[in-house]
């Protein structure tokens, strides 16, 4: 295979391409695709509820549908949106900021895809095949337990082979950190971006086998009558809610850490200065990761495990305020003295800072156990979770796909559209969810299918309609924008922004072996360094010579298509046997596939220098 | 290009599991693995422990565990840990005979292991009639217990898959990490085993 | 620019309209406590939204500032600031005053904590077994055999105590103005207290997703003096389940409810057995089915269909079908059974 194998070809060959890619950066391409058509789909179901809840005893849905539309919201914008967005933004990004050419695990990384875009598939099969799990996000035994139809089948099916995918994707970046540096790359000279990703790897390695637990548990229930949350023989629903908080708060940092980590990437480039205090963030972002597995019963203040477990909790949720008003004040002391540049990406970084605050405010209230005892599952509760997820992750997403566009796909974003769809997004999340703080201390639950006439509630749900389809409006203004710039769009330079770190020290897009010569990295902001004091463009720290690639496979694909299958026979199973058979098949096919990795050894293949050097610098 | 990994005596490093950059992230994407099936399990025994007083009128620990099977048990795969450390201390010394035939020890001594396991399982169900549906202790037991015998089975599986496939071949840069992880997963299923043994076992007779 | 016109008046209007809607409904609203559990959490949340709102101020001030002041202005393109890595003094003070900002909320927290949960007292008090069920809530009256649904009864000044337990999956229990909320499991009971200041009658609600009809799983409480609680008691205990009715069309009525089976599973009388809601005090409810006016149009309609008003209640599909004749009788014997003069009407009166 030669350099120049980047001609037009067929659709056929895109596709193929593209099922058996290894290359983070293409794998990355899918990620923000697969992630990006869940999240539209997230947030149709959005506008559904929006719409149920515009005025008081509304029949536009039913009540069970209502119920499978919360449940798959909740479900789809954290498993298979938000954070898969995070991990194609990590693929696409992290390496070139370590100076790697790819990825500790190639095939693991396609493989975590794939299993995920099953998974996420398989979970959304069920509103075609009798109906959309309706217990909840959360999914609380009893209730799931009892929820008839295969609803909730879909929901442990879907839910653990998508996390299985995440789980690799999670210990391939932290190997990729730990082993890939390129020399000079120490760990404090890292962007806080591949800081928080390496954390938030940490994250997803230990709290994601409590979901993986927690969903077993349930599927055995449901499929073959083992009675973990069955009261009568003696089960108990309390433990499902421990093993889904112990996975469930560390998600919630998975979610949020890493548009920490870019946030802090962007102020700087854009603020033209170094990260104000780059070792205190660091050991915030750390601090804020450890303390996130210490308090996940304040989910469960009112579950009644008495005054001394709140209080513990209680104090523990409080203590996070601290790094994380430490990771506040830092950004706004990068700003302090800087020059600063506002576009679309930093547009989204500082639109972020008063509504993660707000959300950061409502999140020390809500640790305060014996205030929960009212906020506790009401729309405060929703209106402070979509502040920190919308207002800190989503904008977090917006900015990095801003910010980083250039660089994955060689073009720049329009920054009319950009700018636009930015101050409509903000106008209508603030009309939609500040609101809602007031709805919940008025008396709404949250999960309420319809609210009573005559409550005082009305007003308060259409102005959050009304900012509802405002944000949608923004989001179609983003696809205008990403169809525009494809085609038409502005070709983007090396380094577009003026940047400081690696990624823009090679061409936009990068060639598929990202470094041609391994940089050798002086300090944090290796590129800047080399702009202010150095000679302008990285110093290499290796010769010129052949560079190790990995091959490419479908294996990670049919692996996938084996569990995807194998997930309907379980479903399925409880109904008639003859579909064990497709779960043998199933997990036949990605057993056997296994071995054929196993048993294959796969050397990759070489670029030769003198290809390298033929390409132009 | 293919490379030729394969070693002799004069040029094997001193740790050939983390000579290359394959082999060293192997090792630490095992020992990341590993970090997470902790949890795992530390899920499984918080369930357990929750649970295992809830029988619901059925059989009870006391009641069904006997602690001279259980005892041969853990001797059988305490043995299968040690000679697993044989054949790491033979693939230093590039000895791949030597490993081999240790790691067909370990093989042994892991199928007696699980072959006790499921006479222990066959000898509830019939004698006791205590199932996986029985009560909510049995759930908690069979699914700990049973997730801990399932790694044993895939863990036996990729040993013998090693073994087959490299046994004309012999040891080289590209297979000595595959079974250097191998014995680290092995090590952590003994660990895991011993935990068993304590809070399952010993405290479901004692106390 | 009309149309700029037309949103500015909608935005002005909705805004004027919060205001008017002020803290929501009365005896809803957690945010007018009417009880000790409520007025607790109030006083909690008016410190944390104190101090959130001081840390946010700061935050405003320094964010505004920064970017009026370091914004790149025109012939500054190639200006580069000083790269600082950081100032210890600044980074000290953004640690410690957060450490002081939470302490000053985490010792009333953990006192308040501590507070609510003391039931040592529970032997004096009225104590009441909570029951919750999809989706309506059953109370028993420990040791006065007094069984109600979905009206709550309670006298005002003094602690309450609910020993709360579910038959089916979990609910939490939920009095806004009166006190926060507490889950209601399956597998254990769970004690807590409240406390009306002042008589009137509060909305309840459950605030844990247990079905379809989990929004509509609405209950009453209905604060009285103690000494109208104590008469209410004592007329409770008065009721003669086999009374007859004087109407003629109650008394067909009366047979119609045992002929359909509906004895089967509603008692009426003190039986502590409740697979369907107790029906003792029917014509005082406040509410039938928890949110609908009492009226015999509602109750018709929902003897006749209750599916259409609850969704996946337990009660249809398990009696014969009922023609609107038979339920009007229904109703009228239903209706005329107000065993005391203390109602949610008279309640604050």
């Amino acid at each position: 295979m030669s350099i120049a194998a980047t001609q037009k070809r067929g659709f056929g060959a895109f596709l193929w391409d593209y099922l058996t890619t290894v290359d983070h950066k293409k794998i990355a391409h899918l990620y923000l695709f697969g992630g990006g058509f869940f999240f539209l789909l997230g947030g149709i179901e959005a506008l559904f509820i929006r719409i149920q809840l515009i005025k008081p005893e509304n029949d536009f849905l039913s009540a069970g549908l209502y119920n499978e539309m919360i449940t798959m919201h909740g479900t789809t914008m954290i498993f298979l949106a938000a954070m898969p967005l995070f991990l194609g933004l990590m693929n696409a990004i992290m390496p070139l900021q370590i100076g790697a050419r790819d990825v500790a695990f190639p095939f693991l990384n396609s493989l975590g895809f794939w299993l995920f875009m099953f998974g996420g598939i398989l979970l959304n099969c069920s509103w075609f095949l009798g109906g959309a799990p309706d217990a909840g996000w959360t999914s609380y035994a009893p209730l799931s337990i009892q929820s008839p139809g295969h609803g909730v089948d879909f929901y442990t099916l879907g839910l653990q082979i998508s996390g299985a995918g995440t789980l690799m994707g999670g210990i391939n970046f932290l190997v990729t950190i730990v082993t890939m540096r390129a020399p000079g790359m120490t760990y404090m000279r890292m962007p806080l971006f591949t800081w928080t990703t390496f954390v938030t790897s940490v994250l997803i390695l230990f709290a994601f086998p409590a979901l993986t637990v927690g969903l077993f548990l349930l599927m055995f229930d449901r499929m073959f009558d083992s009675a973990f949350f069955d009261v009568a023989l003696g089960g108990n629903t309390v433990i499902w809610q421990h093993l889904f908080w112990i996975f469930g708060h560390p998600e919630v940092y998975i979610l949020i850490l890493p548009a920490f980590g870019l946030f802090s990437d962007i102020f700087s480039t854009f603020s033209k200065k170094r990260l104000f205090g780059y070792t205190a963030m660091v050991f915030a972002t750390i601090l804020i990761a450890f303390l996130g597995f210490m308090v996940w019963a304040h989910h469960m203040f009112t579950v009644g495990l008495g005054p001394v477990a709140n209080s513990i909790f209680a104090i523990a949720t409080m203590a996070i305020a601290v790094p994380t008003g430490i990771k506040i004040f830092n950004w706004l002391a990068t700003m302090w003295g800087g020059s600063i540049t506002i576009n679309s990406a930093m547009l989204w970084a500082l639109g972020f800072i008063p509504s993660f605050t707000i959300g950061g405010m409502t999140g020390v209230m809500l640790a305060s156990a014996v205030a929960d005892y009212q906020y506790h599952d009401t729309y405060f509760v929703v209106a402070h979770f979509h502040y920190v997820i919308v207002g800190g992750s989503v904008f977090g997403i917006l900015a990095g796909i801003h910010y980083w566009y250039p660089k994955m796909f060689g073009r720049i974003l329009h920054e009319g559209m950009g700018k636009a769809a930015f101050w409509i997004f903000l106008i209508g999340f603030n009309l939609t969810f500040f609101i809602q703080h007031f709805l919940g201390l008025m008396g709404m639950p949250r999960r309420y299918w319809v609210f009573l006439e005559d409550q005082g509630l009305d007003t308060g749900n259409l102005i959050s309609t009304i900012g509802a389809f405002l944000m949608g409006v923004a989001v179609i203004i983003l696809l205008i924008n990403i169809i525009y710039t494809a085609v038409k769009g502005e070709k983007a330079p090396a380094d577009p922004w003026d940047g400081r770190t690696l990624e823009w020290a090679i061409p936009s897009p990068p060639p598929f072996y990202n470094f041609k010569q391994t940089p050798l990295t002086r300090g944090l902001d290796p590129l800047w360094i080399e702009k202010t004091e150095g000679k302008g463009k990285m110093t290499p720290a290796e010769p010129l010579g052949d560079i190790h690639m990995p091959d490419g496979s479908i294996l990670p694909f049919i692996m996938s298509l084996g569990f995807f299958v194998a997930g309907f026979g379980f479903i399925y199973q409880v109904d008639h046997s003859a579909w064990l058979l497709a779960v043998f098949a199933g997990i036949g096919t990605a057993l056997i596939c296994m071995l054929i990795r196993s048993l294959k050894d796969y050397h990759g293949y070489h670029i030769k220098k003198e290809d390298l050097e033929r390409e132009a610098d | 290009m293919s490379h030729d990994h394969s070693l002799s005596p004069e040029v094997m490093p001193q740790e050939p599991e983390k000579a290359t950059l394959e082999g060293k992230n192997k090792f630490f994407g095992l020992w990341f693995f590993l970090g997470g099936e902790t949890v795992l399990f530390a899920s499984f025994f918080g369930t357990y422990l929750a649970l295992r007083n809830s029988t619901a009128g059925g059989p009870t620990s006391t009641d069904l565990f006997g602690l001279e099977l259980v005892f041969i048990m853990t001797m059988l795969l305490l043995t299968s840990s040690l000679t697993s450390v044989y054949a790491m201390y033979h693939m230093k010394n590039n000895d791949f005979k030597k490993m081999q035939l240790w790691l067909a020890i370990t093989a042994f001594l892991g199928m007696g292991f699980l072959g006790c396991e499921i006479y222990e399982f066959a000898h509830y169900i019939h004698e006791f009639g205590f199932t996986f549906r029985s009560s909510a202790f049995g759930s908690a037991f069979y699914t700990l217990v049973g997730f801990h015998g399932g790694h044993v089975v895939f863990g036996l599986s990729w040993l013998i898959a090693l073994m087959v496939r490299n046994a004309k071949r012999g040891l080289n840069l590209y297979n000595a990490p595959k079974y250097y992880t191998f014995s680290l997963y092995w090590h952590f299923i003994d660990v895991v085993w011993v935990f068993i043994f304590t809070v399952v076992y010993l405290m479901g007779k004692v106390g | 620019m009309k149309g700029m016109g037309k949103t500015k008046a909608l935005f002005l209007l909705s805004f004027l309209a919060i205001v008017l809607a002020g803290c929501g409904k009365e005896n809803l609203t957690a945010l007018v406590p009417k009880g000790t559990g409520a007025e607790t959490s109030m006083n909690l949340i008016l410190l944390s939204t104190l101090v959130m709102v001081f840390v946010f101020v700061v935050v405003i001030v320094v964010y505004v500032i920064a970017l009026v002041r370091f914004r790149k202005k025109k012939g500054q393109e190639n200006y580069i600031p000083k790269q600082v890595e950081g100032n210890k003094t600044l980074e000290t003070i953004w640690t410690v005053i957060p450490i002081i900002l939470v302490l000053i909320l985490a010792v009333p927290t953990v006192a308040a904590t501590f507070e609510l949960a003391d039931m040592s007292k529970s032997g004096d008090g009225v104590n009441i077994e909570v029951t919750g069920n999809q989706y309506w809530w059953h109370f028993n009256y420990k040791g006065e055999e007094i069984q109600t649904s979905q009206d709550l009864y309670i006298p005002t000044g003094e602690k309450v105590y609910l020993n709360m337990i579910s038959s089916d999956v979990i609910h939490s229990l939920w009095i806004p103005s009166i006190s926060g909320k507490m889950d209601v499991n399956p597998e254990n009971v769970n004690k807590m207290y409240i406390e009306a200041k002042e008589e009137g009658v509060y909305w309840g609600k459950c605030a844990e997703l247990c079905g379809p009809s989990h929004s509509l799983m609405d209950f009453k409480v209905v604060a009285v003096s103690p000494e109208e609680f104590d008469k209410w008691v004592s007329d409770m205990q008065d009721v003669d389940p086999k009374a007859q009715p004087q109407d003629a069309v109650a008394q067909e009525g009366k047979d119609l409810f045992e002929e359909k089976s509906c004895m089967g599973c509603h008692a009426i009388g003190s039986s502590p057995a409740a697979v369907g809601p107790n029906l003792t005090d029917f014509g005082n409810r406040s509410k039938i089915a928890g949110f609908l006016e009492p009226n015999e149009e509602n109750l018709v309609k929902w003897i006749m269909d209750p599916e259409s008003i609850k969704p996946g209640n337990k009660m249809t599909g398990n009696y014969p079908a009922v023609s609107e004749e038979e339920a009007k009788k229904i109703s009228a014997y239903l209706m005329q059974l107000k065993p005391s003069d203390i109602t949610p009407e008279s309640a604050g009166k």
